[in-house]
């Protein structure tokens, strides 16, 4: 039993963690327990249960909760163009080159509320290959999925976004793509019908296209070494050659089983090529 | 008292607390090999010469903490900017993106509650100079669960705040000069 100290014990996380794949399907036993462990007891703790055994009967018996759960314990913090010269690189470097193809196909795996989705989708707009890309975003949380497909923010995040945008070499008027009204942004439709939404979870499901870029930043670190290589082999089953993988700041494929079939295309931004 | 032998030195600091280091690393003995780890707060864009200047004042190997990186004897790891800094039960590192923490990302809080968790006892938590109380609330959880608690005297820290608040949520703690968590870390 959960101790008063608000520990959740190794053992009990993974009972949870066990019980949650029998009755959900949700499988979360290779994640980083460190990172995890934190989440789920501060949900715990936000619930105020009278004990741990409640928690676990409300999580067991209501499948809407459940839900909850899942987007409460998974990392869903996002921005636009975060990391400016990341998207510096896309666009100088990267996108030049999937212009010359006749159709452009880019999965964001693990999109979360779709900022990065609608970033790229402004950068392929401005290389006025929109109209010859679809843009795939997927996540494991149908509610931030939901979000996504709508193209609305928050309106007092623009002003970074704005900043970030610059920083990352645009020239436009940032407020030009998006409406305000009240206290949210709604992003222009013309970027949302070149975007396909799925939920889609990397533990469990395979590969569904051939992309000639993929990004999933800051996905990777919280999943077990195993995992992020079975991660990593489902990306590349689901890249062509000569295609772009783009992981996080903090991110590597060094040591992974798909390592030889591919070069380094911007170490400091984290993007590799593959060349087999 | 029987005393854990010390298998992990956390250090927590904010403004101030990179002089702090400074200061005290020079002067730690050339056997001292128990592993460090740096959470401190910096601005992104001029972080870059961090580990490059800690590594000419201590013998220890400085590196950015890398995910997955086992901790290892003889290493100085500093926590990289905007992620948290977390430990997994195999004594290897792990990095989140979640929410800033007290608008702190990395958070002392977190690293000291993660590192608590798995060292308990055998873990020294440092805080140092700075202008925020993050630190002092993962302090006290690790004061709880056994581990030592070293707090840099107010007096002598640039910024005293945080080293204040940290003194003022643990129960059991030890208020230091430099010269004093010099000779802390000499003795372990």
């Amino acid at each position: 039993m959960i101790k008063t100290s608000n520990k959740i014990e190794w053992e009990e996380l993974e009972d949870l963690l066990v019980d949650i794949t029998d009755i959900y399907g949700y499988d979360f036993s290779q994640y980083s327990k460190a990172s995890l462990q934190r989440r789920i007891l501060s949900f715990y703790l936000k619930g105020r249960f009278s004990s741990y055994a409640d928690f676990r009967n409300k999580l067991f018996s209501d499948a809407y909760y459940f839900m909850y759960f899942v987007e409460e314990v998974t990392v869903n913090v996002t921005e636009m163009f975060r990391d400016p010269a990341f998207y510096k690189c896309l666009r100088e470097k990267i996108l030049p080159v999937l212009s010359t193809y006749p159709f452009i196909r880019i999965w964001h795996a693990g999109c979360s509320t779709g900022e990065e989705v609608y970033s790229m989708a402004i950068l392929l707009k401005e290389a006025n290959v929109l109209h010859k890309s679809l843009l795939y975003a997927t996540d494991i949380n149908p509610t931030v999925i939901e979000t996504a497909k709508t193209g609305l923010f928050k309106a007092s995040a623009m002003q970074q976004y704005s900043e970030n945008y610059i920083n990352s070499g645009g020239q436009k008027d940032f407020s030009t793509y998006y409406t305000a009204n009240y206290n949210l942004a709604k992003f222009n439709e013309e970027f949302s019908s070149r975007m396909v939404f799925s939920t889609h979870n990397l533990v469990s499901d395979s590969s569904f296209n051939e992309f000639q870029l993929i990004l999933c930043r800051n996905v990777l670190i919280y999943f077990e070494k195993k995992l992020q290589s079975r991660v990593l082999e489902l990306f590349d089953k689901s890249l062509d050659t000569l295609g772009f993988l783009a992981l996080g700041n903090k991110e590597s494929i060094k040591f992974s089983s798909i390592a030889p079939l591919y070069i380094p295309f911007n170490s400091k931004e984290k993007i590799w090529r593959k060349i087999k | 008292m029987a005393q854990d032998k010390i298998a992990l030195v956390m250090i927590g600091g904010s403004s101030g607390s990179l002089d702090a280091i400074l200061k005290i690393f020079p002067k730690v003995n050339a056997h001292f090999s128990t592993p460090v780890i740096v959470v401190m707060h910096r601005n992104i864009a001029s972080d870059s010469m961090l580990e490059e200047v800690l590594s000419f004042r201590t013998h220890l190997k400085v590196k950015e903490a890398e995910e997955k990186e086992t901790i290892s004897p003889g290493h100085m790891y500093i926590a990289p900017p905007d992620y948290h800094l977390l430990i997994e039960k195999d004594r290897t590192l792990s990095l989140d993106y979640s929410e800033k923490i007290n608008f702190s990302r990395p958070s002392i809080d977190i690293s000291f509650e993660s590192a608590a968790d798995i060292y308990g006892a055998s873990l020294v938590c440092i805080v140092l100079s700075g202008a925020n109380a993050d630190g002092a609330k993962g302090a006290a959880y690790a004061n709880k669960l056994g581990s030592k608690i070293i707090i840099q005297d107010p007096l002598t820290a640039i910024v005293p705040f945080m080293p204040e608040q940290a003194i003022e949520h643990t129960s059991k703690n030890n208020v230091l000069s430099i010269e004093g968590i010099v000779s802390f870390l000499n003795g372990l």
